[in-house]
């Protein structure tokens, strides 16, 4: 009934080692498009080192990271070139960080750093960029009035909201994701999660987030990754993961949940 | 539509010393389309856990479980969620949503995911809230915030958005006054008129022996226990 798409990311066999110690290792999966995956554990248990190496921000040991790309189809990007890989992450891909300031310039304006990464792609025409910069704010719920402030002058969620927006503005087709939600208040990741899956629906997104939050798992991934010690130990779909767990380590995971 | 064979299932519990719970044997039976069947047994005999089964939400041990073409117990994640989206429905007994989603997006959305336009979802999804008496100034809202009865209704309306070919109905007249019981009867008339294989679980047996067809005893499949 499924008909075989390419899958957007695929990755084969991933590995990394810091020393003697295992980062992650074993990975492998594939992420088609329009799909959110979610990769769950505890701290230490290896899933921000797993997101680092696809996204290329730390080199791994071994493994495939392949790529389906608009122009050549499925390609390595550990076999890309420095500049393709960088032409990459600003346009195709997006990397939302747990913390803002990490992922914003927080010297220029919030309309500047939305404004910059269109800029990164070529846009030269100032009227269509800040118009482009305004619409995305709105989108993610900032008021125009506050184009020309710097994120500094911004709370926590509003500077996490102007990530995404900065982040989104190219269009394209890969986010990952670290911790999305975490550090804000309820309210805040309420709405944030309300706006990400918008935005997965609308744009046809395809992710890969990763938290400790099995509720923002829950209402946001299609699939579900728990990690351990730098393994993968459970892999299948997010609510059947979550409601029969089948390793120890999901279900000891699971039933610490605090209930509301 | 639906055909079980020879489905079973266990828990293994392995924070509690690894006990292997068996939960069910050799569940077999069918559902043809425009057919409702109701699971009947006592609290404890599988009836949600054999309902969580074909949703794909409890992995299936043994056995072939079939919606339409799809064998639930070896699909592939990504085969349960296409059937979830375009051939299965499920209305269980908890409403689960985003915070901050109006009521009206919550049961649009089964219909937009399938690619219905926007404004065609909105009609449908204002048509069932009025049909179950979900007042007018609410639409705009979360259902977080609302009463258990009215989030039991916007869960039966976004379960009836688009037309399932198959549907799972876990107590959809429980905790319901006469006149919205009536409502979900005739939704489930109307669905069963339309084709739509059904298995329900009714605690209300006026609302069973109203629209099941047949009755499946879970009993008959629940293991006996080693002592």
């Amino acid at each position: 009934m499924t008909a075989p798409i390419t899958p957007l990311l695929s990755v084969r066999d991933l590995r990394k080692t810091y020393g003697h110690r295992i980062g992650c290792a074993d990975v492998g999966f594939d992420l088609y498009p329009g799909e959110v995956l979610g990769i769950v554990g505890e701290s230490g248990s290896g899933k921000s080192t797993l997101l680092s190496c696809l996204a290329g921000h730390l080199e791994p040991d071994q493994g495939e990271v392949v790529f389906d790309t608009r122009a050549d189809g499925p390609r390595d990007t550990r076999r890309m070139s420095e500049p393709e890989r960088r032409m990459l992450g600003r346009t195709d891909w997006a990397f939302v960080h747990q913390h803002a300031r990490d992922g914003l310039r927080m010297g220029v304006s919030a309309g500047g750093n939305v404004g910059e990464r269109l800029m990164a792609v070529g846009a030269r025409n100032y009227g269509n960029i800040r118009n482009e910069a305004i619409d995305w704010l709105g989108r993610v719920e900032i008021d125009e009035t506050r184009v020309d402030d710097r994120p500094s002058a911004f709370s926590g969620g509003m500077q996490q909201r102007l990530q995404i927006a900065r982040n989104l503005v190219t269009g394209p087709r890969l986010v990952f994701m670290d911790e999305p939600t975490g550090g804000l208040d309820v309210s805040v990741q309420a709405r944030l999660l309300d706006l990400l899956r918008g935005l997965v629906r609308d744009m046809g997104l395809s992710a890969i987030i990763v938290t400790h939050d099995l509720a923002v798992v829950r209402l946001l991934a299609h699939r579900l990754m728990v990690m351990k010690s730098g393994h993968v130990v459970e892999h299948g779909l997010t609510d059947q993961v979550l409601d029969d767990p089948q390793h120890s380590y999901t279900q000891l995971l699971v039933s610490s949940i605090l209930q509301v | 539509m639906i055909r079980l064979e020879n489905v079973s299932k266990s828990f293994t519990l392995h924070n509690q010393g690894g006990a292997v719970i068996p939960v069910m044997e050799g569940a077999t039976f069918d559902v043809a389309r425009g057919e409702c069947i109701a699971l009947t047994g006592n609290s404890g005999a599988g009836k949600s856990t054999l309902m969580r089964m074909i949703y794909g939400n409890y992995l299936t041990a043994s056995g072939t479980l079939k919606v339409g073409d799809v064998d639930v117990a070896r699909a592939a994640p990504r085969e349960i969620l296409t059937l979830r989206q375009h051939t299965l429905g499920y209305v269980s007994q908890f409403l689960r949503v985003v915070p901050r989603v109006a009521t009206l997006d919550v049961v649009a959305d089964p219909l937009l995911s399938v690619g219905v336009a926007r404004d065609e979802a909105h009609d449908r999804a204002r048509d069932l809230l009025s049909r179950l008496n979900i007042p007018h100034t609410l639409w705009s809202l979360s259902p977080t915030t609302f009463s258990g009865g009215e989030q039991q209704r916007v869960n039966i309306a976004r379960g009836f958005a688009h037309d399932f070919p198959a549907l799972l109905l876990d107590e959809p007249t429980a905790s319901l006054d006469p006149t919205n019981r009536e409502t979900v009867m005739g939704l489930i008339e109307e669905a069963k008129a339309r084709g739509a294989a059904i298995i329900g679980i009714f605690h209300d047996s006026e609302a069973r022996m109203r629209v099941a067809d047949r009755e499946v005893n879970v009993s008959q499949f629940t293991p006996r226990r080693v002592a």
